[in-house]
């Protein structure tokens, strides 16, 4: 009686998760395999024909396979501020987290601020000009590591908090020093959190739209987000092709997490963090 | 590097070199050094532009000069004749969604962190949202909602409902589209919690149990209190996403209809897009002042409760 | 120290390589004599094809010049962008936007080069030069053709409920109602897409200057008012009186002009007030696009003073930065000539009458681009009040959108719009604001 109360719970949470969570792709993946014609019904009418391969390569080749070229400029964005967002925000949420006093004030005032102040855009142009980084790949990274350190560090802080500091103490003893400390002991420690961080960010960093349009404007330097507005403009949309774009831009994430997904678990489950 | 060894040896009975030997101990073990590489490209990145920005938000600026007119837009912003509903959609927006990820991520991650079989399934599911962007789930609810053709109202029609048009009526788009962003946001929240309640150790589990308490009992008294380092990071991060959101709303409503579904962000970027430069920036500092004042004593009061948890 | 400072050279090295391994295409170095030149147009469909049979055409005829075309997003969005990359000097050579009260926004004289009396404007019409003028000087040529804003219409349903085009607003709502009781929808709002709200009021400039003559001077100079003018307040109530009758399409609040147009073409809605350029693009999925669907100017008061809004085509400027004026001017006297329009022809149809010297709209032209051309030979048009006066409100389509829906009364968004046009003014730096 109970295991079968169990299925029944379990069932309904999996058609209630389907339904509200999946739906939405069905409906991506649905009309990215529609004509032109019929997609701009955009309802769950099955497609009266597949032009499957059609409009794949119509996304591709669209204005000279700027996709491509997206894929690859998104890529190493993405990539190289993760890299430095985690490290950066690790190393300083650690001092934060454990070094309370003035600087510690400030710095908490500075994360805060880079959750609630929205970037300005225009005088951040003119800065990186100044700095000789406009309209490059290294200012974009740039830009987007300031604007997403704040949430890394908020992450980063709590779970350090639940790491003991008897740990340091006890790494401290065996003569580690602050370098050693943090890279060798604390840093693996972070594991469940980092993977959290690169998730967040690579797909904050990857999905953003309004940097990478005003940082590194031109078509050879267009990101994936981008490209969504080679299929819908102010005047008119082609519903099938920009839901292809939609399903291949959404691809690289749901790889990342994929990849991920079992880390998260096993690293959490690895019960790196007990009291 | 060799003072830290002077630490460990200074024996209990000597309290203040002890005191200064902790503090000599934690100035290596946490060098301020750390806070340089992220401090650096903050600061020069992000803060000066800020700054830069403050000076704009007094001057009629159109990219191509700028003339200093004091206060003018501060004004000029104050005078805008949506700025009230602006305001209060904000907070609703706010309060809302941050309010719904801190229920449903709770729910969703005890839900997720307990023996269900289809636990890594469920997982991916509540959290593939998060990966795609906001453009894309605003382009694609824009179409779930649609009055006539749409899923949701289709579904409604089924059980006799005649659904409204979600985001084309003024009485319901605003909270649309903060449906919306729950849907979107609520897998981070889980994501959260999930690592939050995975890190208490599990004593205090074992603890309940041989008091004999109830899954309830449990909840209440261990996974409750001890994930709050996740509730607060939650409330903070959505809270204040919500006081900011913008992206969402221009891509689903656009402020629309008319300016019902207006809120600061939305105004403002409409400011910007007018080419209104400085008094756009005008509202970013007034945007600015308002978050920060919710949401540093907010901050201060969380902060307190998670030490006292 | 040394781990850390070994950190900071690998954080160093992940920024080097980054920077080594996204080198852009930088100006490359023209090794035949060849010059390259970059062409920034917005991302409409109807844009970019024409971009590219210009390009195409003018590089067949000049094979040392190559056109480089680069889309930007359309809308404000786009207007930003041009405006940051003109300010932060880092615009392409040569680019394509708006021509009228747009443009002032530009700050050309700053911004573009000046083209007044150069041959290269050979062949414009003279009464388009002042769309694309500051302050007497010219910047740029038209790019395409003029178009209609005014009522779209579905002939078929006029045969058959035997209709007339009407000449007075009296009977286009009679008209309205016989739609209505047939079963079609009578008039098409989608407001999802908010610019597509403006029609009613902008493109009612036409009757709005045969009332009142000297209304955009006047409103120029911040005399003239919206809320205080009847003839400009009818726009507005046009708008509160086709919603307060239920003359609407359901669900009109998120429909989007891709769902209109299709309504429209497929005879489910009789009327809707668009640009005659949305039509081209769908003569390729839906020919009757072509035949079925008229075109009359938004009907006045007045029956005896009918005729009809234009729209100026966008014009084609070149920017000041630019290193190669020489042949940029060349690319644009291409443009402005009877060899671009055949070009463009080809490859879209034109939505209505070319602004250049000796193009004529083709014999297969559209039904309503023809439609258009008889108000223009018959001197019954008036270009809209975006192309005479600089002062045009950012916020008029979220008005539109309000006072279409009944949540605005149309005086008070007529008062609204008086006021949004006021900060436009102001930052624009106009003599009596």
């Amino acid at each position: 009686m109970r295991t079968l109360r169990r299925f029944g719970a379990e069932g309904a949470a999996l058609v209630v998760a389907t339904v509200v969570f999946l739906i939405p792709f069905a409906l991506m993946l649905l009309t990215a395999v529609k004509d032109e014609e019929q997609a701009i019904d955009l309802d769950f009418a099955w497609p009266t024909s597949w032009p499957v391969v059609e409009n794949l390569m119509a996304v591709i080749e669209a204005r000279d396979y700027v996709l491509l070229r997206a894929y690859v400029n998104s890529t190493v964005l993405t990539v190289a501020s993760v890299a430095l967002i985690v490290v950066f925000a690790a190393m300083a949420a650690f001092v934060l987290q454990r070094r309370p006093g003035k600087v510690a004030k400030v710095a908490d005032l500075l994360v805060l601020s880079g959750l609630i102040i929205p970037p300005a855009v225009v005088p951040t142009i003119w800065l990186l000009q100044t700095l000789g980084l406009f309209k490059t790949m290294p200012g974009l990274i740039l830009a987007e590591v300031a604007f997403n350190l704040s949430f890394a560090m908020l992450l980063f802080k709590a779970f350090i908090a639940a790491i003991p500091r008897e740990l340091d103490e006890a790494a401290q003893i065996d003569g580690c020093g602050g370098v050693k400390l943090f890279f060798r002991v604390v840093f693996p420690l972070l594991r469940p959190v980092t993977i959290t961080v690169i998730l967040t960010s690579s797909v904050a960093v990857f999905n953003d739209f309004v940097n990478p349009l005003y940082l590194l404007p031109g078509d050879d330097n267009a990101t994936v987000q981008v490209t969504l507005y080679n299929f819908q403009s102010q005047y008119s949309t082609q519903w099938n092709l920009l839901f292809m774009d939609i399903v291949l831009i959404t691809i690289p994430p749901l790889l990342l997490f994929v990849f991920f997904n079992r880390k998260i678990v096993a690293g959490m489950t690895a019960g790196a963090i007990k009291g | 590097m060799t003072r830290q060894d002077a630490g460990p040896r200074t024996g209990p009975g000597l309290p203040t070199g002890h005191a200064r030997a902790t503090g000599a101990r934690r100035r290596a073990a946490y060098p301020y050094a750390f806070y340089l590489p992220a401090g650096i490209v903050y600061v020069v990145i992000f803060l000066v532009p800020t700054v830069m920005a403050f000076y704009f938000s007094l001057t009629r600026w159109t990219l191509f000069d700028s003339e200093f007119v004091g206060l003018q837009n501060f004004r000029d912003f104050f005078a805008e004749q949506n700025l009230s509903i602006g305001f209060a959609n904000t907070f609703v927006y706010a309060v809302l969604t941050s309010g719904l990820k801190v229920v449903l991520g709770l729910l969703l991650g005890v839900l997720l962190t307990s023996k269900l079989r289809l636990r890594g399934f469920l997982r991916s599911v509540v959290f593939f949202p998060v990966l795609v962007s906001t453009v894309a789930v605003g382009i694609t609810f824009s179409v779930l909602l649609r009055p006539d053709t749409g899923l949701v109202n289709k579904t409604l029609a089924l059980v006799g409902i005649d659904g409204p048009d979600w985001l084309g009526d003024a009485t319901t788009a605003l909270l649309s589209v903060a449906l919306v962003d729950v849907w979107k946001g609520v897998g981070l929240a889980t994501v959260i919690y999930i690592a939050g309640i995975l890190s208490i150790p599990q004593e205090y589990h074992q603890a309940v149990a041989v008091d004999g308490g109830s899954a309830w009992h449990r909840f209440r008294h261990v996974t409750l209190p001890l994930s709050w380092p996740a509730t607060y990071s939650v409330i903070i991060l959505s809270f204040i996403g919500g006081l900011r959101s913008f992206d969402l709303i221009w891509t689903m409503t656009r402020g629309g209809p008319g300016f019902t579904s207006d809120t600061i962000a939305s105004i403002i970027y409409k400011q910007y897009q007018a080419g209104f430069y400085g008094l756009s920036t005008a509202g970013n500092v007034i945007l600015f002042v308002v978050v920060t004042a919710i949401a540093v004593p907010l901050t201060w009061f969380l902060g307190k409760r998670q030490v006292a948890a | 120290m040394k781990t850390s400072h070994r950190t900071l050279g690998a954080a160093l090295a992940v920024l080097a390589m980054t920077a080594l391994t996204s080198c852009g295409s930088g100006p490359e170095p023209a090794s035949d004599g060849t010059v390259t030149l970059s062409f920034l147009v917005d991302n409409s469909q109807a844009t970019v094809d024409t971009a590219k049979a210009l390009a195409d055409a003018f590089m067949r005829a000049d094979p040392t010049i190559k056109i480089e075309t680069e889309t930007r997003p359309g809308g404000s969005e786009g207007d930003n962008i041009v405006k940051t990359r003109l300010s932060t000097g880092d615009m392409a050579d040569v680019f394509w936007y708006n021509s009228g009260s747009l443009l002032q926004a530009l700050n050309p004289a700053q911004s573009m080069l000046d083209l007044t009396g150069d041959p290269v404007l050979a062949n414009v019409q003279e009464s388009f030069l002042p769309v694309v003028s500051q302050d007497g000087k010219v910047y740029g040529v038209p790019a395409g053709t003029a178009m209609g804003g005014g009522i779209l219409y579905n002939r078929k349903v006029y045969d058959k409920l035997g209709l007339r085009v009407p000449k007075s607003w009296a009977e286009f709502m009679a008209n309205n109602d016989k739609i209505k009781a047939s079963g079609v929808t009578p008039v098409i709002a989608t407001f999802k897409d908010t610019w597509s709200s403006q029609l009613f009021v902008l493109g009612d400039y036409y009757n709005v200057q045969a009332a009142v003559p000297a209304f955009a001077q006047d409103y120029t100079a911040n005399k003239a008012k919206f809320a205080a003018t009847p003839a400009a307040m009818a726009g507005f109530e046009h708008l509160a009186e086709l919603h307060a009758k239920g003359l609407l399409n359901e669900g009109f609040g998120s429909a989007t002009v891709d769902q209109g147009m299709k309504m429209l073409v497929e005879g489910k809605g009789a009327h809707y007030a668009m640009l005659s350029a949305q039509l081209p693009p769908l003569v390729d999925t839906m020919p009757q696009a072509a035949t079925d669907i008229g075109f009359f100017g938004i009907p006045g008061a007045d029956p005896a003073t009918n005729g009809a809004t234009i729209w100026e085509p966008p014009g084609i400027y070149v920017a000041k930065t630019t290193e190669h004026a020489e042949a940029a001017k060349k690319f644009l006297a291409f443009v402005a000539s009877p060899p671009a329009a055949d070009a463009v022809n080809k490859v879209v149809a034109p939505p209505g009458p070319y602004r250049i010297d000796g193009a004529e709209l083709p014999g297969d032209a559209i039904q309503a681009a023809k439609d258009l051309q008889a108000y223009i030979d018959a001197g019954d048009s008036a270009p809209a009040l975006e192309f005479v006066s600089p002062v045009k409100g950012p916020s008029l389509e979220q008005i539109t959108v309000a006072v279409g829906s009944g949540l605005t009364k149309p005086a008070e968004g007529a008062a609204q719009y008086d006021k949004d046009v006021e900060k436009q003014a102001k930052q624009l730096g106009l003599a009596g604001w």
